[in-house]
């Protein structure tokens, strides 16, 4: 019989976890939605969408915001002030643009003919973007508070564990759209 | 305490500022309070309010079933608007109680209400933990459900009354206004609350998880935990992976209301007019619906199930058999629960080959079921039973699950699903498994932990009187809605008596039988109330460990404070159903006792668990 046996418990951060699941749970509304597209493109009746050009745009600088905030990321674990702000700002700007390009995708898509009210295969597009973008809005609203506690000198190699968080859920994000994005294309030609 | 996966290198404050008692005003102590007892008593209340509301409705659509032709102005100073000239209850009425009564018990009382408060209250004092891991979003947890709660409330009272669609709200019904009333703004507000209860439901089950497997006392491996951690650890998965699918089938049918859409609509004619709607299926609402729906009935059940584990193991003063194979069962049933839901869904239209696929998977849910069932009663066999009100409860829910587990078999096989669908036999099936065995679960918990969470110990006597009455109540009310159901009384239907079938008027009497054994089973809920209230401040002072337990809650003083334990968090060093340990002279070893402190008891395989 050992002594003194009381194993060890295995963990990790409790906010990290807690940003993992909550990133999880967002996945299963996507999931539910994309799935409901895929079954609905597969009725009869329905017609393929041109996707427009802004979201092929939109997903190149979605994809640039992300590449920022990793190197804003590197920066701050170096202590590199300056230019973890402005990777950071950087990254806020794509993302704002991103918003933007979306918003003009949509407006494409009216010209285009197709509408939010209407046949679900137009509608679901909208929902997917629009789903979407609320989310990435409030990703946009973490990187500002991030910004706002980089300038009290706040983040830095000590202290990661925000920036980490903003990253983490800010890649997700981007990923969603490119997964959104490629699923959009491929069931629409 | 290690940090093994974090890839930064966070400062690693442990919080003991716990256990200094600052004051707190009345506002952070009992309103928005962060201490998960707290919350863990808000909900509960709140919830005893929600069961109130919702079994005195359906004590009135009962009286329309059971008694249709009783005039009932003597009530009219309480709902008078919602009768009729001649005193019976209004059809469309009659259609927004059920509604209510469905949506208020399922997510208001068993998920809110029995989640809420006892994964908050336990989660933290069994694994040993100070608190949550984020106590401010348990606190918004509460709130969300409180709003959530006022809006559903108000619905209430509306112009059109509430919603009146069935707590499923399957639309066109719930889509269209121009359908019934309660489709109106009484449908609009339910949308809302239920948005609002589901960020509730994730911000608390986030929390649960993040809790569970982080935040353990040392010792405290996983196959050490309390069954009860277990079932509610599994039940917060089901909610975040379930309840954000709800959303999306909310969102768009928000849409479809609101903005005029069509993702659920099609091919609909109202009063000879075609609606504009095209394109859109009523069916993906149901897929939609049940792949929560499904998973959300044993987000209900499983909560129970743990504590029922809990007390059964304790008051048998035996390990609980099969401990292991009940974990597994729990997670077995959990990953089931994702794969079923178009059992549902077998008269919707479906291909009969999906329906043979999702025939066979539900009867595979039935083996996890069934290894729990039992190991209840091997656990129950020849112990050393002590018959307190929790036990007699727990035993009651063991009873439930598997007369209830049983019916579910048959509704199960899509063939004979035809027949059953929508009739009352489904109602029976899933007011014993889930209503009554979810129930006894919850009235299980409250006896049992009561002591723990008010420092008294409520009524024994009265706690004997509310079993037996409920418990023989309500197989009396549920078990004959099984031959009602075979008989082809239809689900949600006002009135039985024009049909003229001679068929259904025989089963009158039945239903009269059955309202009465209703309206008695509901005013005996009262002796509980009473029993709660008075003993809450009046009881006898609760000793530290009234039910000689093992686990570690109840280490922590009678009236535990802010941070749960004045001192260190006790270590655990065994799993938690020591009892009756050959060789001990005590009947139960509490998890916090070392091994080396019991030579005389201990086996080859404890230095493994
Ligand atoms: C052996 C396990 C079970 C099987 C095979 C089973 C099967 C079914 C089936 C096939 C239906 C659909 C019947 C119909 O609408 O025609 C059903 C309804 C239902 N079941 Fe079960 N069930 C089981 C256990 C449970 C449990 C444990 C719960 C809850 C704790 C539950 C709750 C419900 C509810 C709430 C409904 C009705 C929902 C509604 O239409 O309003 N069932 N069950
Ligand atoms: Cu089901």
């Amino acid at each position: 019989m050992k002594e003194n046996s009381v194993p060890k418990i295995l963990r990790m951060n409790p906010k990290i976890f807690l940003i993992w699941i909550f990133m999880i749970s967002i996945s299963m509304i996507f999931v539910s939605l994309i799935s409901a597209y895929i079954v609905k493109k597969g009725e009869p009746g329905g017609f393929n969408v041109d996707l427009p050009s802004m979201f092929y745009y939109s997903t190149i600088v979605v994809i640039l915001s992300s590449i920022f905030k990793q190197l804003s990321y590197f920066s701050t674990k170096k202590d590199d002030f300056k230019t973890q702000k402005l990777y950071l700002l950087g990254s806020f700007i794509t993302g704002a643009l991103f918003l933007l390009f979306q918003y003009y995708g949509w407006v494409q898509l009216v010209e285009g003919g197709v509408f939010f009210v209407g046949h679900p295969d137009g509608s679901f597009i909208y929902i997917l973007s629009g789903v979407h973008a609320f989310h990435l809005i409030s990703g946009l609203i973490f990187i500002l508070y991030i910004y706002n506690s980089a300038i009290k000198l706040n983040v830095h190699s000590k202290n990661l564990l925000s920036i980490e968080m903003s990253t983490t859920y800010w890649h997700f994000l981007a990923g969603m759209w490119v997964y959104l994005f490629i699923t959009l294309y491929f069931y629409n030609i | 305490m290690e940090i093994t996966k974090t890839s930064t290198k966070p400062k690693v404050q442990e919080h003991d500022h716990h256990d200094d008692h600052h004051d707190q005003s009345f506002i952070t102590k009992y309103i928005f309070s962060e201490d998960h007892k707290m919350i863990a008593k808000q909900f509960l209340i709140t919830g005893i309010f929600w069961a109130i509301v919702g079994g005195a409705m359906s004590s009135l659509f009962r009286i329309q079933l059971g008694f249709p032709d009783m005039d009932l102005t003597a009530l009219s100073p309480i709902i008078g608007n919602w009768l009729t000239p001649q005193g019976k209850i209004d059809p469309e009425v009659y259609l927004a109680l059920i509604t209510m009564h469905g949506t208020i018990m399922v997510f208001f009382v068993l998920t809110a209400g029995l989640s809420g408060t006892f994964s908050n209250f336990l989660i933290p004092l069994q694994i040993g933990a100070r608190d949550m891991a984020s106590g401010f979003m348990n606190m918004l947890s509460y709130w969300f459900f409180f709003l959530s709660s006022i809006v559903m409330f108000v619905s209430i009272f509306v112009e059109g009354g509430p919603a009146s669609g069935g707590w499923t709200i399957y639309p066109p019904l719930s889509a269209l206004p121009q359908a019934v009333s309660g489709s109106g703004m009484g449908m609009t507000l339910w949308l809302v609350s239920m948005a609002l209860f589901i960020v509730s439901a994730l911000l608390g089950s986030l929390n649960y998880i993040t809790t569970v497997i982080n935040l353990r006392t040392e010792g405290m491996t996983f196959f050490r935990m309390p069954l009860t951690i277990w079932a509610f650890l599994v039940t917060a998965i089901l909610g975040v992976l379930s309840f954000p699918v709800l959303l999306s089938a909310a969102l768009l049918l928000i849409m479809d209301r609101s903005f005029g859409t069509s993702f659920y609509l099609s091919d609909i004619y109202i009063a000879g007019e075609a609606l504009s709607n095209q394109g859109g299926s009523a069916i993906l609402f149901q897929h939609l619906f049940w792949f929560l729906g499904h998973p959300e009935v044993y987000i209900v059940i499983l909560p129970s199930l743990g504590i029922t584990s809990e007390i059964i193991a304790t008051c048998s003063r035996k390990p609980i058999f099969g401990y292991r194979a009940m974990v597994y069962s729990i997670f077995g049933i959990g990953v089931l629960s994702f794969v079923v839901w178009a059992h549902h869904m077998f008269i919707s239209g479906m291909n009969p080959f999906l329906g043979s696929v999702f025939t066979i998977l539900t009867l595979i849910i039935a083996v996890p079921s069934a290894v729990k069932a039992f190991n209840y009663i091997a656990t129950l066999w020849r112990g050393n039973i002590v018959f307190t009100p929790a036990m007699l409860f727990s035993i009651g829910l063991v009873s439930f699950f598997i007369s209830g587990g049983l019916t579910g078999l048959f509704l199960g096989n899509s063939v004979v699903d035809i027949n059953l669908h929508d009739t009352y036999f489904v109602v029976a099936h899933f007011h014993i498994v889930m209503g009554s065995a979810s129930f006894f679960g919850l009235f299980a918990g409250v006896y049992h932990w009561f002591p723990k969470m008010f420092g008294r110990m409520m009524n024994r006597t009265l706690g004997y009187f509310h079993f037996w009455v409920t418990f023989i109540g309500a197989y009396l009310v549920f078990f004959p809605l099984h031959y009602i159901g075979i008989a082809g009384f239809p689900r949600r239907y006002y009135s039985f008596t024009n049909f003229e079938t001679g068929r259904i008027e025989s089963f009158i009497d039945l239903n009269t039988f059955v309202s009465f054994a209703a309206i008695i089973t509901f005013i005996a809920q009262f002796v509980f109330l009473f029993n709660f209230f008075y003993s809450m401040y009046r009881g006898r002072k609760a000793p530290k460990n009234p039910w000689n337990s093992n686990t570690i809650e109840w280490t922590t003083p009678r009236e535990p404070g802010h941070g749960n334990w004045p001192g260190a968090i006790p270590k655990v060093e065994r799993w938690p159903y020591d009892y009756s340990k050959p060789g001990s002279d005590k009947d139960y070893i509490p998890q916090h006792i070392p091994l080396s402190k019991t030579p005389e008891s201990n086996m080859p395989e404890d230095s493994s668990r």
